[in-house]
């Protein structure tokens, strides 16, 4: 049996769902093992030995996390070596993706980003320009590393907690690197993560600074609130909720697009959304033609319709 | 890359060749390779250039010493990147041509490139966008400063340079999804940047007259020591298997509001199972 092991970054109180995810395919691949850059909590640790993982890596000096990828890239490298693994997952941020191609490099191994799909042989699916294609592509090398789409494979149901042993490793870090000087956390919205949510409402130029009727509606149908460009240039949401080309890539079950017009750079980070709604006033706007329907209106009347609606039918 | 020159900043911007996304994008051949017609200078390279630009511009200009070269790998249209890109404004340019690139993945391509800013540099500062439009992988950056062993400052929002007695610094900003990072190393450096970094400008006609007297010099694998089986196809570590265009999506039902589609929305997507 081959040993997978499965990177997890930046951990939270508990196991996340892109997380659990990512667990559960490493245990359909193989043995298990994890590699943690940064300190979890208990729960955290009880989350990852519940999908029967017996070890889990941890670099033997908080000086990884201080320098950036390069850390963990040679961490992640070195945890390899020592638990022989043969396919290495990681989520798929950009900072996944980086210590993946640093890895890559390190290791002499493939990578493949933004893996949706994995058949017989570890033949990967992804989307590609601007999930306009539909590409199958194989890793030739020994070590395959995959960097994983999150909502693209079950997480499976956890068994019970078990204790995985923290084996510290020594990493030797690049004497060139650069540091990570300061940080500062962002507020939460306590709306789910954009691309893990079931359900986004964005909102574009449209909008024109008024968020609240899609948080309404994004509160109504659990889902996470997220934007175009325009919108998050002109500041009015955060830059991280920016979805598109240079933004965040989703393919939600419902994708609410309301006053954005559906330029080319935002299409691709969206249509590969299960259902498209959009809401727009101008019957001509781009958004349409990927809509599965469509409203022309004024999205300050049509919004909180739908929104007491739903509440009406005390859905 | 070791020596950081005394006498201005040598910096490289990385421009590829791509096509254009405002037209249908097509995989093709039995290779199963990016077609490469309608190609245009990748949008999110010109961000490095306007960057790269900048910082010549805020330290001195021309005058210092400092000079921009425009590099790219890429069959012979790619040229074009460069062309523009000295049109934009670098000094000079450089366009690896070789057959044998075909089909190159990240890691194939970042060993090219990697072995070609040796041949050009030293350099002091290699610049690149955040991503390639076509590719798309974000991957070549962090592999070119693993392959270099160069400091890795990628998706930079801002970055500022300081010349403390000849010795030269970077502060960057980043921002991740729950936390913004600053990051600080010192140069030589590799820096990819973000659409959040500046607004590039574009060429005007003294910049399109002035470019076609810039230096653009044509490498092949030979001259920048490598072999054939070193990239290309038999240089990847991945394999493209197969490539299907995605079915368009089927035309919805779009309605215009008439005071009840609010209420029309919510049959809809209790008719999908959506609530
Ligand atoms: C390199 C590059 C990268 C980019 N990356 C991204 C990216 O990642 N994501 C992204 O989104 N964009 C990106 N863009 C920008 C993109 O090209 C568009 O400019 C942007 O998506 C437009 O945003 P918008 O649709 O909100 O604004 P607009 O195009 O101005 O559209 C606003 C829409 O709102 C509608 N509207 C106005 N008022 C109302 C109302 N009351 N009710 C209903 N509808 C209303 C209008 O009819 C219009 O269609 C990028 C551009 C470049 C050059
Ligand atoms: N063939 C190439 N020629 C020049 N630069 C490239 C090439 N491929 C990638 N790059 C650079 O690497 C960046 C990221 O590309 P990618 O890793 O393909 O997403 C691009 O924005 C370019 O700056």
């Amino acid at each position: 049996m081959s040993t997978v092991l499965v990177f997890l970054d930046h951990p939270g109180a508990s196991l996340a769902k892109s997380e659990r995810e990512l667990l559960s395919l490493g245990a359909s691949l193989g043995d298990v093992a994890v590699a943690l850059a940064e300190t979890a909590g208990q729960a955290y640790l009880d989350g990852v030995g519940s999908y029967g993982v017996q070890e889990y890596y941890r670099p033997d000096s908080g000086a990884v996390a201080e320098v950036l990828v390069a850390g963990k890239a040679a961490f992640l490298a070195e945890a390899v070596r020592t638990s022989g693994a043969s396919i290495v997952l990681l989520g798929n941020s950009y900072e996944a993706k980086e210590i993946a191609a640093r890895l890559g490099i390190r290791l002499e191994a493939g990578v493949i980003t933004d893996v949706v799909g994995l058949e017989s042989g570890l033949v990967a699916t992804k989307a590609d320009f601007a999930g306009s294609y539909t590409v199958n592509c194989r890793v030739t090398t020994d070590v395959a590393i995959l960097t994983v789409k999150p909502n693209s494979f079950e997480a499976v149901e956890a068994g019970t907690p078990s204790s995985p042993r923290e084996v510290p490793l020594p990493v030797e870090l690049p004497s060139s690197a650069a540091r990570i000087t300061g940080r500062a956390e962002k507020p939460a919205s306590g709306r789910p993560e954009l691309t893990e949510a079931r359900v986004i409402v964005a909102g574009g130029r449209g909008v024109d600074g008024n968020f609240g009727p899609l948080e309404e509606l994004a509160d109504a149908l659990g889902g996470a609130v997220g934007a175009s460009r325009a919108a998050t240039d002109a500041g009015w949401i955060e830059h991280s909720a920016q979805i598109g080309q240079t933004g965040k890539t989703v393919s939600p079950q419902l994708y609410v697009s309301v006053g954005i017009s559906g330029a080319i750079q935002q299409k691709a980070g969206m249509q590969t959304s299960k259902v498209i709604v959009a809401i727009n006033k101008d019957a001509d706007s781009p958004v349409f033609e990927i809509a599965d329907f469509g409203i022309v209106g004024d999205l300050f009347t049509v919004l909180p319709q739908a929104t007491e609606e739903i509440r009406k039918r005390g859905l | 890359m070791d020596e950081a020159t005394a006498d201005g900043l040598r910096i490289a911007v990385l421009v590829k060749h791509v096509p254009d996304a405002q037209f249908d994008r097509h995989i093709g051949g039995d290779d199963l390779t990016t077609v490469r017609s309608e190609s245009i200078l990748s949008e999110l390279d010109e961000y490095a250039l306007e960057a790269a630009l900048q910082i010549v511009e805020a330290h001195g200009g021309a005058a210092a010493g400092h000079r921009v070269t425009a590099l790219t790998m890429g069959p012979a249209p790619a040229v074009n990147a460069v062309k523009k890109s000295l049109q934009i404004g670098a000094d000079d340019g450089v366009h690896l041509i070789d057959e044998a690139l075909r089909g190159s993945d990240a890691a194939a391509s970042s060993k090219a490139l990697a072995a070609l800013l040796r041949h050009v540099g030293p350099f002091d500062l290699i610049l690149t966008g955040m991503a390639s439009t076509d590719g798309e992988t974000s991957l070549v950056p962090a592999q070119l400063a693993e392959r270099l062993e160069l400091p890795q400052v990628t998706f930079a929002a801002s970055i500022e340079l300081t010349n403390d007695d000849g010795s030269w610094t970077l502060a960057a900003r980043r921002d991740n999804d729950s936390f913004a990072e600053n990051i600080e190393a010192t140069l030589p450096a590799l820096v990819s940047v973000t659409d959040q970094i500046n607004e590039p400008r574009y060429p005007n006609f003294k910049g399109i007259m002035a470019a076609k007297k810039k230096q653009l010099q044509v490498l092949t694998l030979a001259d920048i020591g490598l072999q054939p089986d070193e990239v290309g196809f038999a240089g990847s570590w991945t394999r493209v298997e197969a490539a299907s265009p995605r079915p368009p999506r089927s035309q919805g039902i779009i309605i215009t509001d008439e005071g009840d589609a609010g209420i029309r929305l919510v049959d809809f997507l209790a008719g999908q199972k959506l609530l």
